[in-house]
């Protein structure tokens, strides 16, 4: 990729992140409506709702929440920035990890109980989700020889041939990462498994907006993540990814929230079986080719 | 071979603070003389080593041919005086197990000495590389700004302590000898040599973990002790089966014989280094050693003792590459690392989250210099120099966080950002360079991880789970101190103005080497890395790039704070669930009273409880023990 490219990349991916990610979140609605066999709102809900967040009127517990924020949403756009143009997959994973970070330490600092049991439980969140993160830039690693989007990009055949296992284990902490049911431990949808609204208790208005924005560009994020198994062949990639979208609407629709315990346990246990095992045997299969 | 010119100044670093040690021990009852000789002896040491910088940069090793037969009288007979010592402090304490070591060591060191066979000759007994340069940076600065820091905290800690002795002549002494003991510990290259600072820094350890003479810390001391000779009985062994051989005991000598012939003395080696690493099964030495004063936990911690252990295993790198006893050192190593990190997630006494995330830490150093590659041996230097300044700083902050709260419990740090601005600004900083990108251990973690991939793939997913928990328990951490709900309780007791000055050093060395790490490696790391393993990775720029932009942004973020003119902005209350009175903190609930706000972190205990993950631990790491002693043997 030319310096010009990626520069184009990264400001394609900051503008038009949010605009595909409230589409998204408008299709999701709609769908899970008609799963309730309701109509649901409009397609473009979710950006109005976004626009009229930042039009309200600005109400904290404290001066510091602002900061926090912002460290939220500027690292979750640096590791987009990161990863669409080309970058680094492993920088990309960590960056994502200090903006989860600093939104943390916000729910944190907030200093309301409510929002603390949220913060606790994100973290129990990220914890859960964080190592299949990595494996799965290590699967990439063992597949490709590099830990580079653009090197994987690049690969002739899909990965999903050599990382199955892998993917699946994408799919699993995917729930997680995009809050839903029944991984959605931090806040929730869902108002009615909801302890007042977890991580997001004391945001409110344009604060709140900050984080659905940042929450937006990483949903971007992640998917970009799974278009990588599919790279050579663009439409079966945009295919795998609606299904995946639609089979988390469906978990987020049929199951209720599970106690932390499980959610940590079973992530774990998923990732140390299909993550860790695909890596395992594919490092043996090459041993054996290349002797 | 060199010139000698260059040999006065770590003959100096070696020197200087035994000498400091003993005019401690003859003049150090008076509280003045004591003071001034501490300070200027840490300054000494401080500004001796980053000379020793200036001087050897891109230098490449330099040996000091240094033959007198009256020398290696004077090591036998402190080598025997230790030994004494040690036998004498078992009597005294009713230790018996702890004499057979000592005993044991004996036996074997005179085995090696008289044993009849060829005596092993080293012409040159000192040296002086790269690697020698970074830990000798790491004990000089890091370890004089714990002394320095030392000098005001030690008297507040009487304060605080009052039934304990006053027995300062006899810590600060004890402090020198072993900063002594480190720089003559990686300097040597002479193994006889080096054994004897690894048992005097043996010795050390315990007489500053016993420092208050409470039957806890007796205790923990010896356990120290015995931890620790185990491993010393396994490094005398290396020696005698060195001069039974008839191989040089140059410890260049041995690295480059490679791992045909010096593979097994290089083993008992590192299961030296696993004990003085606090390495799982030995971890609780380093757990029971909490209970001396914050600068001895900073000190073990971070320049020393548990340096030593590592500062082996990096030495001894080319010979474990490729081998399967690396392997398995590196499994240990990346056991530790995961069942320590985990553990922490249960603890909220800030110093045992601290031990724990040493002992985490040194497991994924052992795991890299196991592998050997190049790259791991690279992220494992690097692992080193940011692990001592990132956790000297937190101890040390802890500590006068611990004099001004009454508390080292984490759920008393609540709110101490408000209470206790620098020192909570300390810790966080401290914590942030613990895990947090861009700063150090990051980008050493995840060097690992990329040469990690070379070796076995099971390594890092140990190390991709462990590091998961690190977050957490962390992230936990900061956010307590962050959280502000009370009213803030007034502090008590003013921080000394040495415990400001080290705090605030080491808080901008932290962020600093963010910063010149770059610098470092190419000036340090990469001459070393280059005699032993003829290459050297280039680091990519583009990454370097963004770390530092990330820096930028980590720096300017705060900047947002100072915008207090916000109009628009109105401050609420926390929803608490009821009614909120007139306080922040106080609200009322459905029953009418009104209560406080009470909130406590998670523990996960279910999980990650202590005695639970601890056995687990200890029976992977002795069941690959006993796999490594297995191969070994055959």
């Amino acid at each position: 990729m030319s310096a010009w490219t990626r520069i184009l990349a990264a400001i394609l991916f900051v503008l038009l992140s949010p605009i595909l990610a409230g589409l998204l979140a408008g299709l999701d609605r709609i769908i899970s409506a008609r799963m309730q066999s309701r109509i649901g709102p409009p397609l473009l809900q979710p950006i109005y709702d976004l626009l009229k967040l930042f039009q309200k009127e600005r109400i904290a517990v404290n001066r510091s929440g602002h900061f926090f924020l912002l460290g939220y949403l500027l690292f979750t756009i640096l590791a987009g920035i990161e990863f669409f143009i080309g970058g680094d997959l492993l920088i990309v994973i960590f960056a994502l990890a200090l903006a989860s970070v600093f939104f943390v330490l916000g729910a944190f600092a907030a200093g309301s109980p409510y929002s603390h049991i949220g913060a606790e439980r994100e973290l129990i969140q990220i914890m859960a989700s964080e190592p299949m993160l990595i494996m799965c830039a290590m699967g990439f690693y063992v597949a490709t020889g590099s830990f580079q989007v653009t090197t994987i990009h690049a690969q002739p055949t899909p990965l999903i041939a050599t990382l199955p296992g892998i993917f699946l284990g994408m799919i699993y902490i995917l729930t997680i990462k995009l809050r839903k049911s029944p991984f959605d431990l931090s806040t929730s949808h869902h108002a009615h498994q909801e302890i007042v609204k977890g991580i997001t208790t004391e945001f409110a208005g344009p604060y709140l907006a900050i984080i659905e924005l940042a929450h937006g560009y990483e949903t971007i994020l992640l998917l970009g993540f799974l278009y990588l198994f599919f790279a050579p062949w663009p439409l079966l990639a945009l295919a795998a990814l609606i299904a995946v979208y639609f089979l988390e609407i469906l978990a987020d629709n049929t199951h209720a929230r599970l106690y932390w315990q499980w959610v940590l346990r079973t992530s774990w246990a998923f990732t140390a079986i299909v993550g860790a095992g695909n890596l395992i045997l594919l490092h043996y299969l090459q041993r054996g080719g290349t002797p | 071979m060199s010139s000698q010119a260059t040999m006065h100044l770590p003959l100096f670093l070696i020197l200087f603070p035994l000498l400091l040690a003993g005019l401690l021990a003859l003049v150090g009852g008076n509280a003045t003389a004591r003071s001034a000789l501490a300070k200027v002896g840490s300054g000494t040491v401080a500004i001796g080593a980053l000379a020793l910088y200036w001087t050897t940069l891109h230098r490449e090793a330099q040996f000091f041919a240094w033959d007198a037969v009256w020398l290696d009288r004077a090591v036998l007979t402190a080598e025997i005086a230790v030994a004494l010592t040690l036998l004498l402090i078992s009597l005294r304490g009713r230790q018996p197990l702890i004499a057979l070591l000592v005993l044991a060591q004996g036996a074997l060191m005179a085995l090696a000495e008289w044993g009849g066979h060829a005596h092993p000759h080293v012409a040159a007994p000192l040296f002086v590389d790269s690697l020698s340069v970074i830990m000798a940076l790491i004990i000089g600065v890091v370890g004089g700004l714990i002394v320095w820091h030392a000098v005001g905290y030690m008297p507040h800690y009487h304060h605080h302590e009052a039934q304990t002795p006053d027995r300062q002549r006899g810590f600060f002494a004890s402090i020198f000898l072993f900063l002594g003991a480190m720089f003559a510990l990686v300097f040597a290259n002479h193994l006889g040599w080096l054994f004897l600072a690894w048992e005097v820094t043996t010795l050390c350890s315990y007489l500053l973990i016993g420092y208050s003479r409470t039957p806890e810390a007796t205790r923990n001391a010896f356990l120290a002790l015995r931890l620790n000779l185990i491993g010393g009985v396994a490094f005398a062994s290396a020696i005698l089966y060195i001069a039974r051989t008839g191989g040089s005991l140059a410890l260049n000598e041995v690295v480059a014989s490679g791992s045909a012939t010096a593979l097994i003395p290089a083993a008992l080696i590192c299961f030296a280094g696993l004990a003085k690493a606090a390495q799982m099964p030995f971890s609780s030495w380093l757990l029971g050693a909490m209970v001396a004063p914050s600068p001895v936990s900073a000190l073990l911690h971070s320049s020393t003792m548990v340096k030593a252990g590592v500062y082996v295993f990096v030495r001894l790198a080319p010979i474990l590459q490729d081998t399967l006893v690396g392997l398995l050192f590196a499994l240990v190593g990346a056991t530790t690392f995961f069942f320590a990190s985990c553990i922490a997630i249960s603890q909220n006494n800030a110093k045992r989250v601290l031990a724990y995330s040493t002992i985490a830490n040194l497991g994924l150093i052992v795991t890299c210099a196991s592998i050997g590659n190049v790259q791991a041996v690279w992220a494992a230097i690097l692992l080193i120099i940011f692990h001592a300044v990132a956790k000297a700083l937190l101890f040390l902050a802890v500590g006068s966080a611990e004099h001004s709260i009454g508390s080292r419990d984490i759920e008393d740090m609540e709110g101490l950002i408000a209470r206790r601005p620098k020192t909570a600004l300390a810790i966080l900083i401290g914590i942030a360079g613990m895990f947090l990108a861009p700063f150090g251990m990051l980008v050493s973690k995840w060097a690992a991880i990329e040469a990690l991939m070379k070796g076995h793939p099971i390594l890092p997913v140990i190390v991709a789970f462990g590091s998961s928990a690190t977050l957490f328990f962390w992230t936990k951490w900061m956010g307590k101190i962050l959280s502000t709900v009370k009213g803030a309780p007034p502090p008590h007791g003013p921080v000394s103005m040495e415990e400001k000055n080290a705090m605030f050093f080491l808080g901008v060395l932290t962020v600093g080497l963010c910063a010149i790490w770059p610098f470092i490696s190419s000036t340090s790391v990469k001459p070393f890395l280059l005699s032993q393993f003829g290459a050297f990775v280039e680091f990519n720029r583009a990454t370097i790039l963004i770390m530092s932009i990330m820096l930028a942004l980590i720096a300017a973020l705060p900047l947002s704070l100072l915008y207090k003119g916000d109009k628009g902005l109105r401050i609420a209350t926390p929803y608490l669930g009821g009614a909120n009175v007139s306080e922040r903190h106080l609200f009322t609930p459905s029953i009418g009273l009104t209560k406080p706000v009470a909130i406590r972190s998670y523990y996960l205990t279910e999980i990650f409880g202590e005695r639970r993950l601890t056995r687990a631990g200890f029976i992977a790491c002795l069941a690959l023990l006993a796999i490594l002693t297995v191969v070994v043997s055959t």
